[in-house]
């Protein structure tokens, strides 16, 4: 995308917005912003691609197509909006209308069809009382069919927020919506084994980071110093791989870019890689036993790296 | 300059031509719906098909989109392009029954009946409507919209377009659009005369003149449903 598309400059109204984490990248600015709409930077020729991942960007952050940012994105295009709602209407990745929370895709392939997918999904449309393609009136669920997940072996298949359940019976479909209703990307720390606890010190000058007075998830808490919008505070991590819990001084807002200070020799925690989630600063850490961990530095953001084999590059 | 065989004859156009334009330099009538001067080609009614090439190799072409090349043969008329012509008319029949235009290009190649269920879908997504608002109107305020069996030609959102100026160019070039059949009523029969001996819905008395191409009549099957 950035070969074909001449940017006119970095973002400006990013720098109005501290919690931009496109803002140092002029290769991967946003493209529609909910309050500062005024940049998508106008491509030089009018046939120039990269509509479909404008269209996705917007549909990743509202979960749907709203018709006001077709326009937008018409115009700051160069393109007709007959092109983009071609283009909108044509995928059914794209949706015109708003989804629920929760999106439930029960596959209607071959496959899935002979084990008894139509009777999985008459199932669900009969428990969320709506048919496939429409959402429940109060916003949790949208119900959808799918011609083929590509895991025929494992059928009938139902995604629920992006994570798979294999050869559903009708009598699984309740549980499947209570689950996705109480929220599917829980881990549990007790029973996974993705989860477990990590040592890690300071990059900079190797003093241990773990706090054994202050628990998080039942082990000793990472504590680091943090700075964000003239706020210095510290922060406490849960020492799990896995788990996301924090603590802090100051509650951090969503979405905020927190600069990460080793509490003992003050150098700021910071490396050279970018997270592959949502492009914001990496925090480098060594973990004891040999190892880099590295962790998002935007607040919500789940992107992390563990390394056991890496080093450190500046 | 290139040349080709047309039909046998040997001939030499410019490189470019496409063969329907070379073919309609040098008289061969190809029929074609969606194919306007003026307006890109677009081979979506495949009406304009042609064989190309010889023997096992031999293949149909859209001949509206498919530019000359150097020794090319291209025949115009074979039995297998025929054949397909007349597949293609009783399909574009099927989903436009009403239109005139399509009408009389089946009447024109001999297919009178119509052995596929009619579908009244009353757009055959030639793409003519959309051409002529971008190229020749320069409006760009219709075009097509979902996919599959879903696909239609509106504007976005399916609400009025502030783009359009209501030129109405789209209807003026629509073959299903206008020329309508307009069936048990003769005054307003575009057509005037029908290649049916006993039209079913007509007064014989009446309009003895009147006929209609078709068999089973349009009107008569629509009155039916």
């Amino acid at each position: 995308m950035s070969d074909e598309i001449e940017y006119t400059g970095i973002c400006k109204t990013c720098s109005h917005a501290p919690t931009c984490a496109y803002r140092k990248r002029s290769d991967k600015p946003i493209w529609y912003c909910e309050e500062f709409d005024n940049y998508i930077p106008a491509p030089k020729k009018s046939t120039s691609s990269g509509l479909i991942s404008i269209l996705e960007d917007i549909q990743a952050r509202y979960g749907y197509l709203p018709e006001g940012s077709l326009r937008v994105v018409a115009e700051k295009t160069n393109r007709s909006l007959v092109d983009i709602y071609g283009v909108a209407t044509f995928y059914r990745a794209f949706s015109l209308k708003p989804r629920g929370k929760h999106l439930i895709s029960v596959c209607l392939g071959t496959a899935c069809h002979v084990r008894g997918a139509p009777a999985i999904a008459e199932e669900f449309q009969q428990q969320l009382g709506i048919r496939a393609g429409e959402t429940t009136s109060d916003k949790e669920f949208t119900l959808e069919t799918v011609n083929c997940l590509g895991a025929c072996a494992l059928g009938p298949i139902v995604v629920a927020d992006g994570h798979y359940f294999s050869s559903v019976k009708a009598s699984m479909v309740n549980s499947i919506i209570e689950k996705t209703l109480a929220g599917l990307d829980k881990v549990e720390i007790k029973t996974d084994q993705r989860v477990f606890p990590v040592e890690v010190s300071c990059s900079r000058c190797n003093h241990s980071l773990m706090d054994t007075r202050h628990l998080i998830d039942g082990y000793p808490s990472i504590r680091v110093t943090v700075s964000f919008n003239h706020k210095h505070g510290w922060l406490a991590l849960s020492s799990l791989y896995g788990s996301d819990n924090v603590d802090s001084e100051y509650p951090i807002p969503l979405d905020t870019i927190v600069n990460f200070f080793c509490p003992h020799c003050h150098t700021e925690l910071i490396g050279s890689s970018d997270c592959a989630e949502c492009g914001a600063p990496m925090i480098p850490m060594i973990v004891r036993g040999g190892g880099v961990v590295q962790i998002c530095s935007r607040r919500g953001c789940k992107g992390h790296m563990l390394d056991l084999s890496g080093t450190i590059i500046d | 300059m290139i040349r080709l065989t047309i039909n046998g004859l040997e001939i030499s156009v410019e490189e470019g031509t496409t063969i329907l334009e070379a073919a309609k330099f040098y008289g061969f009538p190809i029929p074609t719906l969606c194919y306007m001067e003026g307006l890109s080609p677009y081979g979506a009614c495949r009406l304009c098909v042609v064989e190309i090439g010889e023997g096992p190799k031999a293949r149909l072409v859209t001949s509206c989109t498919y530019p000359v090349e150097e020794g090319l043969k291209v025949r115009t008329a074979s039995s297998r392009v025929i054949k397909a012509r007349k597949m293609i008319l009783e399909l574009l029949l099927a989903s436009c029954p009403q239109s005139k235009t399509i009408q009389d290009l089946a009447a024109a190649h001999n297919v009178r009946r119509q052995r596929f269920k009619q579908e009244y879908e009353d757009c055959i997504l030639c793409g003519l409507c959309v051409r002529m608002c971008e190229e020749q109107m320069m409006a760009k305020a219709i075009g097509f919209q979902g996919r599959g069996e879903n696909r239609s030609i509106g504007t976005p959102f399916n609400i009025k377009s502030d783009i359009c100026r209501l030129c109405g160019g789209c209807i003026y070039i629509c073959p299903a659009c206008q020329l309508r059949c307009t069936y048990t009523e003769p005054e307003k029969a575009i057509c005037g005369g029908c290649a049916n001996l006993s039209p079913p819905c007509l007064e014989k008395e009446q309009f003895d003149d009147m006929m209609c191409y078709m068999e089973p009549c349009v009107a008569c099957e629509i009155k039916k449903d």
